[in-house]
C-alpha cells in the first residue's frame, strides 16, 4: 500500500530523516515508535506531503506522491494538536472537509461523531472548545471519509477515557476491515490490544520494522512496554 | 428725426461762417440721418459738442476722436472693428466716451490695436462701455487725469502671447480705474510708469496671466477691488509707495500662481485685504519697509512666502487660518517682524489671561523648510514621514530660523 | 478552491478585530468629513489617515492570522488539495474581507460626501492598499516559522513602506539636489505603493498646484489617461508579485 524507499531529510543540521525505508500493507495497525526527536512526526508528514524528503520516493498504491494530492483523499488524518480556525463552528469545519471531499465518491462513516456526541453541539464555535473536543472532531475528521489509511498522531492524548476507549475500538474495527492504519503514541500499554507491526525509529533511521509476535518471541515479553524496553536496554 | 439732423447742419454752417461756437451743439446719429457714421458727426463737430448715437451697428474702420467732444451711446450702440481696425482712437483732451458697445477689434501684435485708445491726451472719461472680443481693452499711453470708470472688458485669450491687456496703462499720471470688471484678457490691469493714480472697486478675474500687473508705477493706491482665478494672480514690481487696502485675492491657484507677487517693492502698505485660496498668498521678494497689517490670509497653500532679500517688513494683526505653510523663507537670516497675529496651528497657552499666547509661535515648518531648498521633496506631500518631521522639529528646532517667531501671538482671532 | 474560501471568509468577517477595523474606519471617516469645512479637505485628511491604517491593519492582521492557522493550514495539507490552492484561498478569504471592511467603513462614507471621480479613485486605492498588504502579509508569514520573528518582520516591512522609505528618498533628494530628480522620483515612487497611491489621489485634488514644477511634471504623466493605467498596473504587480513568491515559497515549505 505504501512503500518508503530510502527517504532522507535533513533540517538544517539535524538529520530527522536517514535513509529510512518500510513496506506497509494494508490491514495492519502500525505503531511509530521512538523517543522525542527520532523523526516518527517527520515521517508521517512525508506521507501526507507536508515534508518533501530530500531524496527517495514514497509510493502509494505504486504511484509516486511527489507533486500529487489526489492520494491523500484515501488518507484520514488525525494530528497531534488539532486547531481550526477561531469563528468557526464544529459544523461549518466538518461541511468545509465534506466540501473538499466531494469530488470523491466514498461512503462517510459519521459513526464517531454520534459516539462523540458531537451533532448535538454542531453550533459552538472552536474557540469555545476545550482540548479534548477539539481532538474528538480531529478523529472524527479523520474517520469520516472512510479512507483506505489512517494516519494517527497521537491519538489519545487529551481524550477522557471513555472517549479514548470508543476511539480504540474504532481503530481496531478498522484494522478488521483491512485498512492500513499508522499510529504514533507515547503510551505504549494502550497499543498492545491494537498493533500489528512495530516500527522503532531513532535518532532519524529506522532501527527495526517488526511483527509483534516477533518482537515478543525475541524478548520474551508480553507486555509491548517491556518488550520495547528490553530492545532499547540492548542497544 | 430728419429734420433735426438738418438742423443741427445748419447751426454748423452757421457756426463755421461765425467761427468759434457760442453754445456746445449737439449732434444726433443713427442708421436713419444723414450723419449715419459717427466720423461724419465728429469732423463736422467742434469742441465742447455733444454726439448722440442711436443704436445700431456701426462699421467706423478706425474712429479717431481728435477734438474735445462728448460721445453718448443710447441703447449701446455697436462700434465694430470688424477684426482689423484699432476700434477707437481718441487723440485729444476733454474727450468723454459714455455707453458704447465696442467689439471686434484688430489683432495685429506689432501696432497694439485696443478697443479705446487714448492717445497723449488729458482730461479724457470712458465710462459705462462694454468691450468685447478686443485685443487690447482701453489703452492710455501719455495719459493724464483720465477716468475710465465702470465699464466692462470681456476677451477670450487662450494664450499669453495672443492677447493684449484689459486696461492698460503706460506713461501716464493721475489716472483713475474706477468699478470696471475684465476677464479673458492677458493682464487685467496693465500699469507700467503711472503714477498717483488710484485703482478702485474693479473686479478682475480669469485672466490669462495677472489680474493686476504693476512696474514702476509710485504711489498708486488700489482699494476695494476683487482679483480671482487669474493665471498667477497680481504682480507689483520695481515700485516704492503703494497702498493695497481691502481688496480680494482669491483663488489664484496654479504652479506659478500668486495672490500678490511682490518683487523689489518698497515703503508700502497691504492693509486690510483678504487672501483666500491661493498657491501663495503673498509672495515677497527684495521687499524692505512694507506693513502687512490686518489682512485675513485662508486657505492658501502657503500664506507668506517671504524671501532673505526682504527686510523691515512688518508683519502685524493678521488673521492666518487654515493655510497649508503659514510662512516660508529661503534663508536663516531673518530682517522682518512676525508679532501679535493669530495663527490657526498655534497650540501654546495664556496663563495671564492678556489673551497674548505666552509661549511665541513659529510659523515656519521644518517641511517647508525643506521644499524650499530642494523643491523635488514635495513629493512626499501628506506622508508620514513629513508628519513626523515636522512633529520632532517642533520639539527639537534646528533646522528652521529661530528668530523667525511670532512673540505675542494672539490666542482668539481679530475682527477683520 | 473556492470551498475553502467560502469558510475562511465566514471565520474572518466573523473575528472581532475585522469588526472593529471596519467601525474605527468609519468613524474616522464621518468625523473627518462632518469636521472638515469642505469634502474635498475632508478627502485630504482622510487620505492621510487611509494611507496609515489600511496598510497597517491589512498587514499585521493578515500575518497574525496565517501564524494562528498554521495547525489548519496542515489540516488543509493533509486533504486532497493543491498547496497552491490552499494558499491563494487564505489570500482570497483576507483580501475579500479586508477589503470588504474597508468599503464599508471607508468606501460608504466617501461616496456619500465624495460621490465622484476623485472619490471613486481614492476608494480603489484603498482596496488595492489592502490587497497589497495582504499579500506582503502573506510573504513575511511565509519566510519563518518563528510567530514572534513574522510579525517583526510585518511591522518592519509596514514601517519600511510608511516612513523609512520616504526618509531614503529625503535623503537622495538631498544627496543629489544639483541633479533634475522629476523624473527619477517618479519610477522611485512606483517602489513604494504608499506613495504610490498618495500621489495619485493628491494630483486629482486641487492641492497639487502646490506642489510646483514636482507636481506638474507628475501630473503631466499620472494625470493622462496612460500614465493612470500604467499606476495601477503597478500596483497590481505589487499585489501579484509578493503573492506569487509567497505561493512559490509556500509549495516548497516544510510544515
Amino acid at each position: 500500500m505504501i512503500t518508503i524507499d530510502k527517504i532522507s531529510k535533513q533540517f538544517g543540521q539535524l538529520n530527522a530523516l536517514d535513509d529510512v525505508s518500510a513496506q506497509c500493507d494494508s490491514g495492519e495497525c502500525i505503531a511509530l515508535i521512538g523517543p522525542n526527536g527520532s523523526g516518527k512526526t517527520t515521517l508521517i508528514k512525508s506521507i501526507l506531503g507536508m515534508v518533501v524528503p530530500d531524496s527517495g520516493t514514497i509510493l502509494f498504491n505504486n504511484k509516486s506522491i511527489a507533486h500529487d494530492c489526489s492520494y491523500r483523499a484515501n488518507i484520514g488524518y488525525m494530528p497531534q494538536i488539532g486547531r481550526y480556525p477561531d469563528n468557526m463552528t464544529i459544523g461549518q469545519v466538518i461541511d468545509m472537509m465534506k466540501d473538499i471531499r466531494r469530488s470523491h465518491t466514498q461512503i462517510r462513516d459519521e459513526e464517531l461523531l454520534e459516539q462523540f456526541d458531537l451533532k448535538s453541539i454542531l453550533g459552538k464555535r472552536m474557540s469555545t472548545l476545550s482540548g479534548g473536543t477539539r481532538q474528538k472532531v480531529s478523529a472524527a475528521l479523520a474517520f469520516l471519509f472512510n479512507g483506505d489509511v489512517l494516519i494517527l498522531d497521537e491519538p489519545t492524548a487529551g481524550l477522557d477515557p471513555v472517549a479514548s476507549e470508543i476511539l480504540k475500538e474504532k481503530i481496531i474495527k478498522q484494522k478488521q476491515a483491512g485498512k492500513l492504519i499508522l499510529i504514533t503514541s507515547h503510551i505504549l500499554s494502550e497499543l498492545d490490544d491494537m498493533v500489528t507491526q512495530i516500527i522503532y525509529m531513532q535518532d532519524g533511521k529506522l532501527r527495526f520494522h517488526k511483527q509483534i509476535e516477533a518482537l515478543r518471541t525475541e524478548t520474551g515479553e508480553i507486555k509491548l512496554s517491556r518488550a520495547i524496553a528490553s530492545v532499547m536496554l540492548q542497544n | 428725426m430728419r429734420l433735426i439732423s438738418l438742423l443741427h447742419l445748419f447751426s454748423i454752417v452757421l457756426f463755421s461762417i461765425t467761427g468759434a461756437p457760442l453754445i456746445a451743439a449737439t449732434y444726433q446719429v443713427s442708421k436713419l440721418s444723414p450723419a449715419s457714421s459717427i466720423q461724419q458727426a465728429i469732423n463736422i463737430s467742434a469742441n465742447g459738442d455733444t454726439i448722440i448715437v442711436a443704436s445700431g451697428v456701426y462699421y467706423e474702420k478706425n474712429l479717431i476722436i481728435n477734438k474735445s467732444v462728448t460721445l453718448i451711446g443710447v441703447g449701446y450702440p455697436i462700434v465694430d472693428g470688424e477684426g482689423k481696425y484699432e476700434v477707437v482712437s481718441i487723440k485729444s483732451n476733454f474727450v468723454k466716451l459714455d455707453g458704447f458697445k465696442v467689439q471686434h477689434s484688430g489683432y495685429a501684435t506689432l501696432q497694439d490695436p485696443a478697443g479705446i485708445k487714448i492717445y497723449d491726451a488729458h482730461n479724457v472719461t470712458i465710462c459705462n462701455n462694454v468691450l468685447d472680443d478686443t485685443f487690447f481693452g482701453i489703452y492710455a499711453q501719455y495719459a493724464k487725469n483720465c477716468v475710465i470708470k465702470n465699464n466692462r472688458l470681456t476677451s477670450y485669450g487662450k494664450e499669453e502671447q495672443q492677447i493684449g491687456n484689459g486696461i492698460h496703462c503706460w506713461k501716464s499720471d493721475s489716472m483713475q480705474i474706477i468699478g470696471n470688471t475684465v476677464s479673458g484678457h492677458r493682464d487685467g490691469i496693465y500699469f507700467e510708469f503711472v503714477t498717483n493714480s488710484i485703482i478702485w472697486r474693479n473686479i478682475s478675474t480669469k485672466n490669462i496671466r495677472y489680474g493686476l500687473h504693476f512696474m514702476f508705477s509710485h504711489n498708486d493706491s488700489y482699494i476695494t477691488n476683487i482679483f480671482s482665478k487669474n493665471g498667477a494672480g497680481v504682480a507689483v514690481m520695481f515700485t516704492h509707495g503703494v497702498r493695497m487696502f481691502n481688496n480680494t485675492f482669491e483663488e489664484n491657484w496654479g504652479d506659478a500662481a500668486y495672490g500678490l507677487l511682490l518683487k523689489e517693492i518698497s515703503d508700502s502698505y497691504i492693509d486690510g485685504n483678504h487672501f483666500k485660496k491661493n498657491t501663495s498668498g503673498i509672495f515677497m521678494e527684495g521687499a524692505s519697509r512694507i506693513t502687512v497689517k490686518r489682512n485675513t490670509f485662508e486657505n492658501n497653500g502657503w500664506a507668506i512666502k517671504i524671501q532673505a532679500s526682504c527686510m523691515d517688513v512688518t508683519v502685524t494683526q493678521n488673521n492666518f487660518f487654515g493655510n497649508t505653510f503659514d510662512v516660508a523663507t529661503n534663508g536663516s537670516l531673518v530682517l522682518n517682524t512676525f508679532n501679535g497675529n493669530y495663527w490657526d496651528k498655534y497650540d501654546g497657552y495664556d496663563l495671564n489671561r492678556d489673551k497674548i499666547g505666552d509661549i511665541p509661535y513659529h510659523p515656519i515648518s521644518m517641511y517647508a523648510m525643506i521644499i524650499e531648498k530642494n523643491p523635488p521633496a514635495m513629493i512626499l506631500y501628506r506622508s508620514i514621514m513629513v508628519a513626523l518631521l515636522d512633529k520632532t522639529e517642533k520639539i527639537l528646532p534646528t533646522l528652521t530660523p529661530e528668530n523667525l517667531k511670532d512673540e505675542k501671538p494672539l490666542m482668539k482671532p481679530l475682527r477683520l | 478552491m473556492n470551498k475553502v474560501i467560502k469558510y475562511v471568509f465566514i471565520d474572518i468577517v466573523r473575528n472581532r478585530i475585522v469588526l472593529a477595523y471596519t467601525i474605527l474606519l468609519s468613524i474616522i471617516s464621518f468625523s473627518v468629513f462632518s469636521l472638515e469645512d469642505t469634502s474635498a479637505k475632508g478627502l485630504l485628511s482622510l487620505l492621510n489617515l487611509i494611507l496609515f491604517i489600511v496598510p497597517l491593519v491589512s498587514i499585521i492582521f493578515s500575518t497574525i492570522y496565517i501564524y494562528n492557522s498554521s495547525e489548519f493550514i496542515e489540516l488543509l495539507v493533509s486533504q486532497p488539495l493543491m498547496r497552491k490552492n490552499i494558499w491563494l484561498s487564505l489570500f482570497s478569504g483576507l483580501s475579500i474581507s479586508l477589503t470588504l471592511a474597508f468599503l464599508i467603513g471607508a468606501g460608504v462614507p466617501i461616496m456619500i460626501y465624495q460621490p465622484n471621480a476623485t472619490g471613486c479613485i481614492m476608494v480603489v486605492m484603498g482596496c488595492l492598499l489592502s490587497l497589497i498588504f495582504v499579500a506582503i502579509a502573506m510573504m513575511s508569514a511565509v519566510s519563518t516559522r518563528d510567530k514572534a520573528k513574522g510579525i517583526g518582520a510585518a511591522i518592519f516591512l509596514w514601517l519600511y513602506f510608511a516612513v523609512i522609505f520616504d526618509g531614503l528618498v529625503l535623503f537622495l533628494l538631498f544627496q543629489f539636489e544639483d541633479y533634475p530628480l522629476e523624473k527619477p522620483m517618479m519610477v522611485i515612487s512606483a517602489l513604494n505603493p504608499i506613495d504610490l497611491s498618495r500621489i495619485i489621489v493628491l494630483l486629482r485634488l486641487d492641492v497639487s498646484a502646490l506642489m510646483g514644477y514636482t507636481g506638474a511634471v507628475f501630473k503631466g504623466f499620472f494625470g493622462t489617461q496612460s500614465g493612470f493605467v500604467v499606476s495601477l498596473l503597478v500596483l497590481i504587480l505589487w499585489v501579484a508579485a509578493p503573492l506569487a513568491w509567497s505561493v512559490y515559497k509556500f509549495d516548497k515549505k516544510d510544515l
